[in-house]
This record gives structure tokens, sequence and C-alpha cells, in this order.
């Protein structure tokens, strides 16, 4: 598939972006500067960022606990996120959601959602709209190997088959559910195969290599928007974290499995190619990533300056139009 | 129109142009004009149409709903609108929150109250939390209705009053009407919500008459209304044992008893004004609820007086309730289990010593 040069350029970015983003997130948890859990998804970044470069903000995606790489492959302001997880006032959430929930629907950022499997249905909603309104936008469910042991996973696949939805169902096994592996928590060797059950179809991608995801989810994304129904992606990856910030991998998985697929790392795997066939240049890349480095040091700074939120903060946007007198018992 | 219920004491008389109407007959003219004011309006369930698929073979609308809530509507509306689902309640309660998300305004059709816990995560985890969570961001208008409450042998699985698990959760709102009126009423309030309204349709009001307003209004949501007013006790009801309370208030006024009768309408929010300016006048309260003793809306609403009017009281304050079991099936079990008439006669005249 044709890539124009400020594609490349947006993949790129994007992808270190994501890349920057969590290696700068997992120093500050350390210092205690985030107020709950991160889980982080380096590792995965070939696989928001070639599904998103099909999108625009009118699209929706639905996300889950690990979405910070789903946010900024949707165009969502670094900065806002960064606050949102110190639980700052200027938060993309106003502090109320935290990593597990950033939302922004001005980008069509659905939101990260804490209950595997549950953000789904969302998609499949976002689409009957789509549907209803005929206004030729798609719904995207990342969601990860873990989630294809929910039902709701194949409550949606049927929905979104019978009615023929523009929804891209994409799959990012990153091989561990928290410390369970694939090959143990799931029935068939490829997840994409269940996709032949819900009557779509289902493709294995290597989920390191962006441009194999980009072609993938360029069809995928096309189906849809030509009203021919849902696609599945399986994108096989890989976290290079623990499930958390605090969790140790090495109780449950290898160094040589590890060092296996960084070898494959989607960043130099990038560079490379771009490299050889002269299409993006060293200093260009580097410009990039340089550039990059300072917006995240920026997100750091302005998170750390904002203000925390005010009490009230509390007790609205618990319903649009009632104000609940219920204040807590005291 | 909207109509304060708790400042008018409405019923047979009410002086606008209207008909003596069935509740359910009252729900699908409601439900049709709102899908016909509002375009964004849909409506999805198992067999909300019926025999989906089989058009060329010249059905369509084959239910219409259970107990006919949405019979007719397909005809008017396509099948689009008036959406046939396969049972899967997470599957499809899930899609209407992500509906409502961006831009639609879906009626879920939960078939009977039970069912909601098989979709309950969907509701609790996103349909209560995303515009919290997400600092309020989106707006989730849906409107989920569902058969409720004990009645002609539907046992253990179908029977059940779930109003205090869903009251229990913020974000929720949830209304118990308790007649045709009301029913029209809040169900039009309910679809024009921002925010997720679950409605109770009390299988034993579903096919009872009331007068109806021709005109389409609605009830604010999270106010109760005197179904008459007296002086020597407050009886509190809400969905059908709001007519159990209007029923045993009759048989107390022969006992020289004068009660006045509470129908709470809206569980979520709940009207607390109403029972604390009746309590503050009669000095006692019985609260008749169907569900379960524990954790009940009952307990809720006993809580509430016993917090803020308990200067007030002059009698403890009494629940009647159904037991602390499963709903059974054979008949006598059944009329045991439910709060009667005679049930909340008998605990005001010993509350009252009369």
């Amino acid at each position: 598939m044709e890539i124009t040069p400020e594609k490349l350029r947006w993949i790129y970015s994007t992808m270190y972006r994501i890349r920057r983003f969590e290696e700068v997130l997992l120093e500050q948890t350390a210092l205690g500067k985030s107020m709950g859990v991160a889980h982080t998804s380096d590792g995965e970044e070939a696989g928001p960022t070639g599904v998103c470069a099909h999108l625009t903000d009118k699209d929706w995606i639905g996300s889950t606990h690990r979405g910070h790489g789903h946010c900024i492959a949707k165009g969502v302001d670094t900065s806002g996120m960064m606050a949102e997880i110190f639980g700052k006032y200027t938060g993309l959430c106003k502090g109320k959601g935290g990593s597990m929930h950033i939302a922004d629907f001005t980008k069509g950022m659905l939101g990260a959602n804490g209950i595997v499997g549950a953000g789904i249905p969302l998609a499949v909603g976002a689409a009957l709209t789509a549907k209803l309104k005929g206004d030729g936008t798609v719904g995207v469910s990342f969601f990860g190997d873990g989630a294809t042991g929910e039902g709701t996973i194949h409550e949606s696949m049927n929905l979104a088959s019978i009615w023929k939805l523009p929804v891209i169902f994409v799959c990012e096994n990153n091989h561990y559910a928290e410390s369970t592996p694939v090959e143990y928590a799931v029935s068939v060797p490829d997840i994409a195969d269940r996709a032949a059950a819900y009557s779509m179809p289902g493709v294995v991608v290597d989920g390191m290599d962006v441009f194999a995801v980009y072609d993938a989810a360029g069809e995928a994304v096309a189906r849809a928007r030509a009203g021919d129904g849902p696609s599945f992606l399986e994108l096989k990856t890989y976290r290079y974290h623990g499930h958390y910030h605090a969790d140790d991998p090495h109780t449950y998985r290898l160094p040589e499995e590890e060092e296996l697929w960084k070898a494959r790392d989607p960043l130099p795997n990038f560079e490379r190619r771009v490299a050889e066939q002269y299409l993006m240049d060293d200093v260009e890349m580097e410009r990039i990533r340089n550039a990059i480095d300072e917006e995240i040091q920026a997100a750091v700074k302005f998170a750390e300056e904002s203000p925390l939120p005010p009490l009230e903060e509390l007790y609205s946007d618990v319903y649009v139009n009632y104000s609940n007198s219920v204040l807590g018992l005291r | 129109m909207t109509i304060q219920t708790s400042h008018n004491p409405l019923g047979p008389g009410f002086d606008v142009p209207g008909s003596e109407m069935r509740y359910r007959e009252a729900f699908n003219k409601t439900l049709g004009e709102e899908l016909r004011r509002d375009p964004d309006v849909f409506v999805m369930g198992e067999d909300v149409a019926g025999g989906a698929g089989r058009e060329h073979l010249g059905i369509i609308d084959s239910w219409g709903g259970a107990f006919a809530a949405t019979k007719g509507l397909i005809q008017e509306f396509g099948k689009e609108r008036i959406r046939d689902t396969p049972i899967s309640e997470a599957g499809f309660v899930g899609a209407a929150i992500g509906a409502a998300l961006t831009g639609s305004r879906p009626v879920v059709d939960l078939m009977y109250f039970d069912f909601i816990t098989v979709a309950w995560d969907q509701l609790l985890s996103n349909a209560a939390k995303n515009r919290y969570m997400f600092g309020g961001q989106g707006k989730i208008p849906i409107t989920l209705f569902a058969r409720s409450g004990v009645a002609a042998g539907y046992s253990a699985q179908h029977s059940q009053n779930f109003y205090s698990i869903v009251a229990h959760i913020p974000g929720l709102k949830c209304v118990a009407p308790s007649d045709a009126y009301t029913c029209r009423g809040l169900l039009a309030a309910a679809i024009r919500d921002d925010d997720p309204v679950i409605i109770c349709n009390h299988k034993k009001l579903i096919n009872m008459s009331s007068f109806v307003p021709d005109e389409s209004f609605t009830i604010e949501l999270g106010k109760g209304r005197y179904l008459r007013r007296g002086s020597d006790v407050t009886l509190v009801g809400m969905s059908y044992t709001s007519e159990v309370c209007r029923l045993a208030a009759e048989t107390l006024a022969e006992h020289g008893i004068d009660a006045e009768v509470i129908d709470m309408l809206s569980l979520s929010p709940v009207d607390e004004d109403i029972v604390l300016e009746s309590v503050a006048k009669t000095n006692r309260i019985v609260i008749v609820d169907e569900d379960t003793p524990r954790c009940n809306m009952a307990t809720d609403i006993a809580a509430l007086v016993a917090d803020r009017a308990f200067d007030s009281l002059d009698a403890p304050i009494k629940r009647v309730t159904g037991p602390h079991t499963p709903v059974p099936y054979s008949k006598p079990l059944e009329d045991a289990f439910i709060p009667s008439p005679a049930d909340v006669v008998a605990t005001t005249r010993a509350l009252l010593g009369v």
C-alpha cells in the first residue's frame, strides 16, 4: 500500500512519541509522580500507529487499560495525558480518570477501559451510530489477547457481523494476560482463526512491523467504509515491561524470549526500511526524535506545575442534569 | 408540558383531554411519539419486532415485544430503528452505550428485569461511570425498560425487583411507574433525559387502565406524588406497591384511620422531600416494597426517616416487604411472598393500636 512522505513522518513521529511517553512515564512513576498504576505499551507501538494512520478525528476508537499508545496514535495531547496520570486538574479528564480512563472525545478517543473486554461493545455502538446516521465513519476496538476470553468479544463480533457494521476488531496479542501466557489461555494457535466463526476476515499480522499493520488495517478500514462489514486483525506483538509499572515480568518469562522480540523492535525496523529506500534520512529522523523528546519533557513540566483538582470535582459529572444531593453521609 | 407531580395530586378528573388506556398502550403510544419527535431515538432488544429477517415470507412484527410493548412500531419506523437483537444482553446493552456516547438515543428492551445481571458490567462500568471518569466528556442518553415484579407464576428468575441494585449505583437513574398515566410521563422524560434511565414496568400494571392525557407530557425525574392525602400515617409505595398502598388506605379508612399515600415514582434520584414532608405531618410511616428485605428501597427510605425525621416519629418505622427468599412458583407460595393490602392494613393497625 502506497504511503505518502507526510504519512511516513507521521508514522515515525507517532511510534517514537509513544515510546518516549511510556519510558518517561515509567521514570516519573518510579519518582512517585503518577498517582496510580501505569500499564505501559512500549514494544507495541506499530499496532495503534499502523491502524490509526487510516482514521480521522470523526472515527471512534475504544481502548484498554494499556491505552496510552492508542491515545497518542489518535492524536491526543501528551501534556493532557501526563497531567491526567499525575492526577492534575489540567488532565484530559480533570484528574478523575487516571491512566486507565483517558478519553478525548474531540479526537474520537472513546476512552480507555479498566474492565478487560468492556470497551469492545462501545466501538460496536459507535459503528451502529455511524450506520444509522450514514456518515461513513468507522469504530475501532483495540483489545488484548486476554480480552478474547471475555463474552463481550464474542457477542460484539456476532452483532457486528449480522448487522454488517463498520467495525475493525484489533487484537493486540502481546502474549501475556497479566502473567498468564496466551498458549495456556486461548484454545487456538491464532486468535484470528476465530473470525471465521463470525463470518468476517481474520488476518494474522506482524505487530512489530508498522508497514504490515498499515497494509492490513488499510484493507479493513476500506472494507468498513465501503459498507462491507467488520474485520478482525490479530497483531502479534510484545510488551517490553511488566503488566504494570511494578510488575517484574521475569517471574513468568525468560530474558532470552524478550531479546528475540526486541531484536524485531518496531522503531529500528522502521528506520532501517526507510533508510534503505531513501524515504527518510537519519538527520530528519533525529530531528523528529529531538522534537519529541522536548515535547515529552514539556509534558512532564506541564503536569508537575498544574494545579490539583478542586474538591468540588468529587461531586460533579455524575449526571448531566441532576446535581447529586447525597454528598456522603457524615 | 412538564407536570410537577409532588404538588399536583393527579388521577381521573385531571382537567385535560385524554382517555382511559392500558399501561402498555400508554407505553407504546409514548414510545412512538418519541421516535417520531427525534430521529436519533431508536429501539433495540430481543423480539422488539420478532421474526426478524423473514420479510420475504411476509412475516413482520410477529411479537412486537414481550407484552406487545413495541407492537406496530416497525411498520412506521423500519427495522433499522426497531432493531431485533440476538440474545446478547452484554453485547447489545454495551453497543447501546457506545451508540449513546456517539450521538444516538437508544431505547433498549431488556425484557425481564432479572436479565439486567447479564448486562450488568456494561451498565455498572460504562453507562454509570464513563461520564464521571472522563471528566464530564460525553453523555449516555440511554433508556432501558424491563418487566419487573412478582406475578402469574414467573417464579425465581423472571420476577425480581432489582430497584436497590440500580439505585445503589451513582450515575444510573431508575423509575418505577405505578399506572398508565405515570408510565407515559416518565417514559417521555427518560428518553429525553441525557443520563441512563432504567424503567421498571410491573407485570401486574401492564394490563391495568387509567386516565392518560392525549398530549405528550413529561413527569420530572426524581419526584414522587401523593396518591391520597391523610393525617394519621404515611404509606409509601413504588411501582405496584403504590396500588397496594392505595387499596390498603381505603380499608384503613373503614377502620377510622386516615392514611396518606406516597407513590415514589423515581427510585434514583429519590424524592426525599416528599417523604420528610409527609412524615412531619403524620408522625408514622409504613414503607411497602415487593423486593426482598435486606438492603432494599424500603430500608433506604427508613434510614432517611430515622436520620432526618426521628423527632417527628410517634412510632417505629415499619417496612412491609417480600421475604428473604427467591420468588416461588406455586400460587399460594407466590401470594404469600407478595406484600398484600391486607398485610399493609394489619401492620398499620398494629402500629396505631387500632
